[in-house]
């Protein structure tokens, strides 16, 4: 299988160095290292927390995550556990790994 | 990317059973070394310095002057053993090198090579060993098994304190170029920012105004939560995470309820949005004092009179211990609360002048225990009144939920074991020696679980919680709630 992640800068966990050099396709081979594949729910997520990224330089915290999930796609889906099931290590952090958005640091 | 190979659950008995020796056990376990543009950002060198050998004598000569009680630490050790079994680490993966004494040794042994006569003269007599590169690894590594939670300390007959050999040996590394990428980071980013997160004041307002519309939601009360408010009587300061991660945010809500039912005019900080002080735990008193004097300027330029830290337990103790020497005192505060508060603090005495009521039945059908956090346990006090610092939360507790039963009497207060995420090492690179870690903690949480049916784990530190959530399903402890004191307190309160 053909990939993408070697031609990429990233940092020790594998979040990429520069958001420039994020593209679908990388997202793609991420999750699939993961043994995940990237479905339509996975993708609201990832463009959510893009966008979000965009308009706060940071990613959202986890409440406001799901309560924007929540808003935008169906209550159903605007609760921590639906988002564990799309992003099992967390989606704060798997989620923003395939986004190509930095790791949060700190406490969390 | 790499990931660290995770053990199968331990198995969790009730009883705590001091492991086989294993050399070597964690010997490849090492946190991720910072990169030189995060070390260049914090003032330290990027990578190796060339003459790191003199420096690292010379910088230990200088920290042994500094801080007299690392001197007498390096000197009083008899090696009588009792901290052996003491600290989670060894326990939890019975790696040699993980007992106190052992960890010391890798410091005090190049100490002795270098400032003792004996060392100087006839090394091999007395364990004296020169600094070389396989011993700078080993410094590298066993230095971040230390969580620097000083339950070793409490046994030790000599009161030795294994946090300050640890804190050296950190602080002497990064001088020489090799800090640790998680705490640097997080030190660069609350110069540049003002928080662990990074979160930036447009973020922190959408945060606070989207609680503020659920707390209203949920209440029916026209909840404001007020951010840099001139006109604020009360600074609060609280972990980052707090803003951030569950189950944190839920003690944060619970913390804003008490201060509108009481009526408080309170703000938020976007300069001091942090209530850690990472330095604390890398050793570098410089970092520790900026970080320390942006919650005092801030403080200042608000005009507040009271300072209070929420749930963030090795930020108490920097608060309750070091804050005062390290930002020149505190004559600007109401002379009635002329130190910085905690939030425990802050509740307990509302509920007892009955500014605030709790109904400890709308937390029926939990059972709770609660984990004391090591620095809160065994480097502050709450309350102004003795051993305060377990008093009162526990008080605030049982005012709050109908049912508390506690761990055993080894695994709690003064001899509470750490989380095993504590003291900067609350990084994924790190989560094997962490899920081990988590070893004495897990068994004597189980062991309530099994007796009286334990639902809900509380703590009043954002390490604490984030860990516990994160391994606890490790130890087949996933159905234990991890919960901040505050959410609790937040769902009994009248409103």
């Amino acid at each position: 299988m053909t990939t993408l992640l070697g031609t990429v800068e990233t940092d020790h966990e594998g979040y990429l160095m520069s958001r420039s050099s994020w593209s679908r396709e990388l997202a793609i081979d991420m999750a699939a290292t993961d043994d995940i594949t990237l479905s339509d729910a996975h993708w609201e997520v990832i463009e959510f927390l893009q966008e979000y990224y965009d308009n706060y330089e940071i990613a959202p915290a986890i409440r406001i995550l799901t309560k924007q999930i929540g808003k935008r796609f169906g209550q159903e889906k605007g609760n921590s556990k639906y988002l564990y099931e799309l992003f099992p290590k967390g989606p704060a952090k798997q989620a923003c790994r395939y986004a190509g958005l930095p790791k949060p640091t700190g406490c969390v | 990317m790499k990931e660290s190979s995770v053990p199968a659950a331990q198995v969790v008995g009730r009883y705590r059973v001091i492991p086989i020796i294993q050399e070597q056990a964690m010997a490849n376990i090492s946190t991720a070394k910072a990169t030189p543009a995060i070390q260049h950002e914090v003032g330290l060198p990027g990578a190796l310095v060339a003459d790191w050998h003199d420096k690292a004598i010379s910088r230990l000569g200088t920290l042994l002057k500094e801080r007299r009680g690392l001197q007498v630490f390096m000197d009083s050790c008899t090696k009588c053993g009792a901290c052996t079994d003491k600290c989670h680490y060894f326990l939890g993966t019975g790696d040699p090198l993980n007992m106190p004494v052992a960890r010391q040794d890798l410091l005090r042994s190049v100490y002795r090579r270098h400032f003792t006569f004996a060392g100087k003269w006839f090394p091999k007599l007395v364990g004296a060993r020169e600094l070389d590169k396989p011993m700078l690894e080993d410094w590298y590594r066993y230095f971040h098994q230390c969580s620097e939670c000083r339950r070793c300390t409490v046994f030790c007959p000599k009161g030795i304190d294994t946090s300050e050999v640890t804190m050296a040996g950190r602080d002497i590394l990064a001088s020489i170029g090799i800090g640790q990428q998680y705490s640097q980071e997080i030190i660069a980013k609350v110069n540049r920012v003002g928080n662990n997160l990074g979160m930036k004041k447009p973020a922190l307002i959408d945060v606070l105004d989207n609680l503020a519309e659920d707390i209203s939601d949920d209440t029916g009360l026209a909840i404001r939560i007020p951010l840099d408010d001139a006109s604020a009587d009360m600074l609060i300061v609280t972990p980052s995470a707090d803003f951030f991660a569950e189950p944190h945010v839920d003690g944060l809500i619970g913390m804003i309820k008490v201060l509108h039912v009481a009526g408080i005019r309170y703000t938020f900080s976007s300069q001091a949005s942090e209530a850690a002080n990472f330095a604390l735990f890398t050793g570098q008193r410089d970092q520790m004092q900026g970080i320390a004097q942006r919650i005092s300027t801030a403080a200042q330029a608000l005009g507040v009179s009271r300072i209070v830290m929420g749930e963030c337990g090795h930020a108490w103790r920097v608060a309750y211990s070091f804050m005062d020497t390290l930002v020149g005192g505190f004559d600007y505060l109401d002379p009635e609360h002329p130190r910085p508060e905690h939030i425990c603090e802050l509740t307990y005495e509302l509920l007892k002048a009955g500014r605030i009521q709790l109904d400890p039945t709308r937390n029926d059908g939990k059972v709770v225990t609660f984990h004391d956090s090591c620095n809160v346990a065994r480097g502050s006090g709450m309350g102004g009144i003795r051993r305060g610092q377990f008093i009162v939360p526990r008080a605030l507790l049982k005012a709050s939920v109908p049912e508390i039963i506690e761990m055993s009497s080894d695994a709690t207060m003064q001899k509470t074991f750490c989380c095993g995420g504590g003291g900067g090492l609350l990084t994924d690179d790190l989560m094997e020696l962490r899920i081990k870690g988590a070893l004495p903690r897990a068994q004597a949480l189980q062991a309530v679980v099994d007796s009286h049916g334990v639902t809900h784990l509380v703590a009043i530190c954002a390490i604490c919680k984030t860990q516990l959530s994160q391994v606890l399903p490790h130890h087949n402890l996933g159905d234990v709630q991890v919960t901040s004191l505050h959410e609790l307190v937040g769902n009994a309160i009248i409103l």
